[in-house]
């Protein structure tokens, strides 16, 4: 266990040169765009007449001025104590907004992966064992017709029938537990329709595997290699499913537009209009960090499943 | 007297309709060694998993499987399953890969065993300490602990063969024991597998394309070709007077190897008798 801890924390520390590079790269994207920010902080003032003197007197407040080197430096630091600066266009701290709105995200997100993965694995292990009859045609072709429509056609079907017709679901904003049924359920219904693919494939691919074939041969009970069967397929499918959050995360803008989630989509659909770059930037930076976050703790976990990988960590 | 009839077994592919074995008939005689010979593709092993009813689920089988007087083709699952690994055990190719890669050794010997005969943990230990000694494995406890890659295929297939030896099953299926092995590790497993005839009395189908190993082990030979059986019989009598063409000239490939692998060494090669 000490050599796991060992690779943990090495693992983590490899972690920081490639914050460090995309934090970087999200800083000199920034100053890189077209609009000078100091412009978009006096538009969103409302200032009617624009001068050079006046932008000038913005960009020495913004800290501008300065070195790229030494302003990369300070946003860092002061990114490091969650303080990303004021949005250009309320002029709040950054943070104020991308921080209730990232958690609201998140609660959204985990709930979702919890449903994605557990569906995922159990149609995946139904589908495996089933393999060729009905039940996993079935499953396959619903999967299939249900994937394939966009989510916010989905989104729209669902709440026309669930909170129009039926006004069982509220249609939008996060008021109560039943709000997050219907986006829950799209987002689970797009992705699980794709991941427990993986799960069938990963297990039918070790179906043929010759433990399998000796197991039997030795007269253990199905259920027992259907545990040895799940725990060698799911390797393929941890690190897969990991990456999954993030990417739910990153993607969730169509969902909270649609319902009036007030997350992380709404906020960086209403950032990029507003050309409000604090707040992108911060944006970009978080789930640039939750990218990585979760790819070394699935990795972890992979290791800890892999006495192989666990030797040569 | 047989303790395994085969008659008529047919195999095909469910989902082309392709037949693999047409019909097929032979029977094993109680305490010998029977021998399936034959190159790859002849439908060795899929004889082999039929018996013991494990073929791919695409894989479709008919035909009569006799075993002590009963018909276990026509046996319900779980009664098919009570005979696998108790009464009917086989042996795989590929030591490497017919251990749960994520589980330790000592993992699958208790889960057989303890679903077997209900043992304890120490009455299993016991038992497998004995055994994997009597197959000249060092460090018993060690290797319940290791992981399977941890080992060569070697110690694997002998592993295996000490699980034979605490199940004291009535017939061993062997599917290409050794053909996985370096010559080293070949020799110390098929020396291992005559000790455990010799020792439990069991009856055993070993299937090979290695007529050197063949020879030394097996009493009845069959031969197969494309899913038929060519030629069957007495394994002396086959190797010195070879009926068929395809056996012949099997036989005399081998001889060949054997008198070019004589030259070389410059003595009698490790197989023969």
């Amino acid at each position: 266990m000490n050599k796991m801890s060992r690779y943990i924390l090495r693992r983590s520390l490899l972690a920081i040169p490639l914050l460090l590079v995309i934090s970087f790269i999200t800083f000199v994207l920034n100053i890189l765009s077209p609009m000078d920010p100091a412009e978009v902080v006096l538009h969103a003032q409302g200032v009617p007449q624009i001068t050079e003197d006046l932008l000038a007197e913005t960009r020495t407040a913004l800290g501008m001025d300065q070195p790229l080197f030494i302003r990369y430096l300070n946003w860092m630091l002061s990114c490091l104590q969650l303080d990303f600066g004021n949005s250009y266009v309320t002029g709040k701290p950054v943070w104020s907004m991308l921080g209730p709105a990232f958690l609201n995200s998140l609660k959204l997100t985990v709930i979702s992966a919890v449903t994605v993965i557990v569906l995922s694995i159990g149609l995946g292990i139904i589908c495996a064992l089933t393999e060729g009859r009905w039940v996993d045609k079935s499953i396959r072709g619903i999967a299939f017709f249900l994937t394939s429509m966009p989510s916010y056609l989905l989104a729209a079907l669902l709440v026309w029938y669930f909170s129009v017709k039926l006004d069982w679901l509220p249609t939008n904003g996060i008021d109560s537990v039943q709000s997050y049924i219907l986006p829950v359920s799209v987002i689970t219904i797009s992705y699980a329709g794709i991941y427990f693919r993986i799960v069938r494939s990963s297990m039918l691919n070790h179906l043929n595997e010759d433990y399998v074939l000796y197991g039997r041969a030795c007269g253990l009970p199905e259920i027992r290699i259907t545990m040895r069967l799940l725990r060698n397929s799911l390797q393929v499918a941890v690190s897969i499913f990991f990456m999954a959050i993030p990417i739910i995360l990153g993607s969730t803008v169509v969902i909270e537009n649609l319902f009036a989630w007030p997350g992380l989509g709404m906020l960086s659909v209403k950032s990029i209009l507003s050309r409000d770059f604090s707040i992108i930037q911060a944006y970009v930076l978080v789930l640039a960090a939750a990218f990585i976050a979760v790819n070394t703790f699935s990795d972890v976990i992979n290791t800890l499943l892999n006495p192989k990988l666990r030797e040569d960590s | 007297m047989s303790i395994l009839l085969i008659s008529k077994l047919r195999i095909w592919d469910g989902s082309t309709g392709k037949v693999i074995i047409p019909a097929i008939s032979f029977e094993l005689n109680s305490g010998s060694c029977l021998a399936i010979v034959g190159e790859s593709g002849s439908g060795k092993s899929l004889t082999c998993r039929a018996i013991l009813r494990l073929n791919q689920r695409n894989i479709r089988q008919s035909g009569e499987i006799v075993f002590q007087g009963e018909r276990i083709d026509r046996l319900a699952e779980n009664e098919m399953r009570r005979r696998r690994g108790k009464q009917l055990y086989m042996i795989p190719q590929n030591g490497m890969r017919a251990f749960d890669p994520t589980s330790v050794i000592g993992v699958h010997l208790r889960d057989t065993l303890v679903h077997h005969f209900g043992w304890n943990r120490s009455e299993i230990v016991e038992k497998m300490k004995l055994a994997m000694q009597s197959v000249r494995l060092k460090d018993p406890v060690g290797i319940m602990n290791k992981y399977p890659h941890q080992m060569s295929g070697g110690m694997l297939q002998r592993v295996m063969i000490s699980l034979a030896i605490v199940l004291e099953p009535d017939i061993i299926i062997a599917d290409e024991p050794t053909s996985a092995l370096d010559t080293v590790s070949k020799y110390e497993v098929i020396e291992q597998f005559c000790r455990l005839r010799e020792k439990m009395g069991c009856s055993m189908i070993f299937v090979s394309h290695d007529l050197g190993v063949v020879r030394k082990i097996a009493d009845e030979i069959v031969v197969m070709r494309d899913g038929n059986i060519v030629e069957r019989g007495e394994a002396s009598v086959l190797f010195a007077k070879p009926q068929h063409e395809y056996t012949r000239h099997l036989v005399a490939s081998h001889a060949g190897i054997h008198e070019h692998f004589n030259r070389v060494i410059g003595g009698p090669a490790y197989v023969s008798r």
